[in-house]
């Protein structure tokens, strides 16, 4: 081992200089298509927002149109968050803890959501829960119908962050918990909760930054009624449609600022995780 | 019955969210058999839309391969400045709205773009045309493969790399023989994500192409297309269509991943 790591260390002297060429070279590669594919779209959106200067881009977003699709789509992804983390973890639990026939079938579809294209998924939903509705609940053009979509594009994420982590816990420690008297519930608050809790986390980020985003799900079964259930991602696209770009963009901003936002603390929960393992 | 009840609580969530509707649609498609569905998919336009969708996807995914590759393998192997914010703007893709990202591109690419202006004068057309739906669709599907490849790069740590370079393989052949035969089937797996987030595309689709029947409508905008001309079943058969797509998806995943050791 010693031997092996000399000689690849002398070899990596050796080609030292290629290797800085190698870099530049993939780091300039990377740079590059990133730039063309996502810096000069995001630079030309914060640009066009920022077209009528300060007071124009905050008069776009304090529109009341706008205040209100932001608003909707903000306390519906918190719900929808929040729906994700004690469900999305309860099915985790069942998938992971549970036997039963048609299992394996459940965990196979949870993926489901992540291939199938939204607009079909809103259609789906419109076919149980609209006017047509063989079980008599016709959900279409309410509010409820904006959570019921963000719940089926979302339900993967919880369910599949979780899913590993409880697979990978040591059952002894909720055995021993048990051998100790502690009820199923008490075991899960005490010895599992606290393992999975990165997991659902992260997976409860991401759902949310999903659901801020989501626009094809939405599209058929909400109706898109102004002040009621017309979305962010909605409303921006009624803006592009009807000539307002500088409008469009304002919103679109703030979409971005606020996806990059859960990306950031995405990564601070992983890595507070990864020193919570190490401790 | 306390014992069943998260198992019951489970199945009732799922069957209510998911399989339900789908078996709604897939009744209501068959209700009259298979005819009505076969002549809705044998519609000229329809069958264009899926041919656009299979254009548009034929060009993201491998362009998607290769940088996912390149770029997994800069942020493991390379000490570059910046990392995080690189792997930042990897990720956002996930995160951002696809109207945004439509939104974006057509404001490039619009008549008074930065971009778009020049181009128009040099008479290539980007926007409501093939090449805004070819970039909206690389940009949504952008990370899938770098994902699913970061994490075995860094599992397999990078000595055979450097044995092979010390027995004298240069970058070149060290990359084809030892590297990417560790990360075939997390390319695999990746490359059958973008190919699912590449067929599906509809929200920034929707934005650059102008929804131009029998010209830049993909499958997923026909499938508006028909609900609002009132053609339901007609929407239907190519959800179907797509879901069954979706579906081969999901089979193939599962065939894929057990190859990669429990993962």
């Amino acid at each position: 081992m010693p031997v092996a790591s000399s000689v690849a260390a002398s070899a990596r002297r050796a080609g030292a200089a290629g290797e800085r060429a190698q870099t530049a070279l993939s780091l300039g590669l990377v740079t590059s298509f990133l730039s063309v594919v996502v810096l000069l779209p995001m630079a030309a959106l914060v640009w066009q927002s920022s077209a009528e200067g300060a007071h124009g881009f905050w008069a776009a977003v304090s529109a009341p149109q706008s205040v209100a699709a932001l608003k909707l789509t903000l306390c519906a992804s918190l719900a929808v968050a929040a729906i994700n983390a004690v469900l999305g973890t309860l099915t985790a639990w069942v998938l992971e803890r549970d036997d039963f026939p048609g299992k394996t079938v459940l965990n196979a579809i949870i993926d489901l959501p992540f291939a199938l294209p939204t607009i079909v998924a809103g259609l789906t939903l419109l076919a149980l829960y609209g006017p047509r509705s063989p079980i008599g609940v016709n959900l279409a053009f309410s509010r409820l119908s904006v959570v019921l979509a963000l719940m089926f594009v979302t339900l993967p994420f919880v369910v599949r962050a979780v899913q590993p982590v409880l697979h990978a816990l040591d059952r002894e420690m909720e055995e021993a918990a048990a051998c100790l008297g502690a009820s199923r519930l008490a075991i899960f608050r005490h010895v599992t909760l606290p393992t999975v809790l990165p997991g659902i986390l992260s997976g409860v980020a991401l759902a949310f930054a999903k659901a801020v985003g989501e626009f094809g799900s939405l599209v058929i079964i909400t109706g898109n009624v102004p002040y009621k259930t017309e979305v962010a991602s909605v409303y921006v696209f009624g803006r592009i449609e009807s000539g307002d770009p500088t409008g469009a963009a304002a919103v679109a901003v703030c979409l971005l600022v606020l996806s990059f936002a859960v990306l950031l603390s995405i990564g601070v929960v992983r890595r507070l995780a990864t020193r919570h393992e190490y401790a | 019955m306390r014992r069943y009840a998260p198992r019951l609580i489970a199945i009732l969530y799922l069957v209510g969210i998911l399989v339900g509707p789908l078996a709604v649609v897939v009744w209501r498609t068959f209700e009259k058999g298979v005819g009505p569905a076969w002549s809705a998919l044998s519609d000229p336009q329809t069958i264009h839309a899926f041919e656009l969708t299979l254009i548009i996807t034929a060009v993201a995914v491998p362009v998607n391969t290769v940088f996912g590759v390149v770029c997994a393998l800069a942020v493991v192997r390379r000490s570059l400045p910046g990392k995080g914010l690189l792997n930042a703007f990897v990720d956002l893709p996930l995160a951002l709205s696809p109207v945004v990202v439509g939104l974006a591109l057509y404001l490039l690419y619009g008549r008074n773009g930065w971009l778009g202006t020049w181009l128009e004068n040099h008479g290539i057309r980007v926007l409501f045309a093939l090449p805004s739906m070819v970039m909206a669709t690389i940009f949504v599907s952008l990370p899938f493969v770098a994902r699913e490849v970061v994490p075995i790069l860094r599992e397999i740590g990078d000595e055979q790399e450097q044995a092979a370079r010390t027995l004298g393989a240069g970058s070149w052949q060290t990359f084809w023989r030892i590297t990417l035969p560790s990360i075939r089937w997390a390319v695999v797996y990746g490359v059958i994500l973008t190919t699912a987030r590449s067929l599906g595309e509809y929200g920034a689709v929707a934005v650059v192409s102008g929804r131009l029947q029998g010209k830049t409508e993909t499958a997923t905008l026909r499938v508006q297309e028909r609900y609002e001309s009132l053609d339901v079943a007609g929407a239907y058969a190519i959800s179907i269509a797509l879901a069954a797509v979706a579906v081969l998806v999901l089979v193939t995943m599962t065939l894929v991943k057990p190859k990669e050791g429990g993962r």
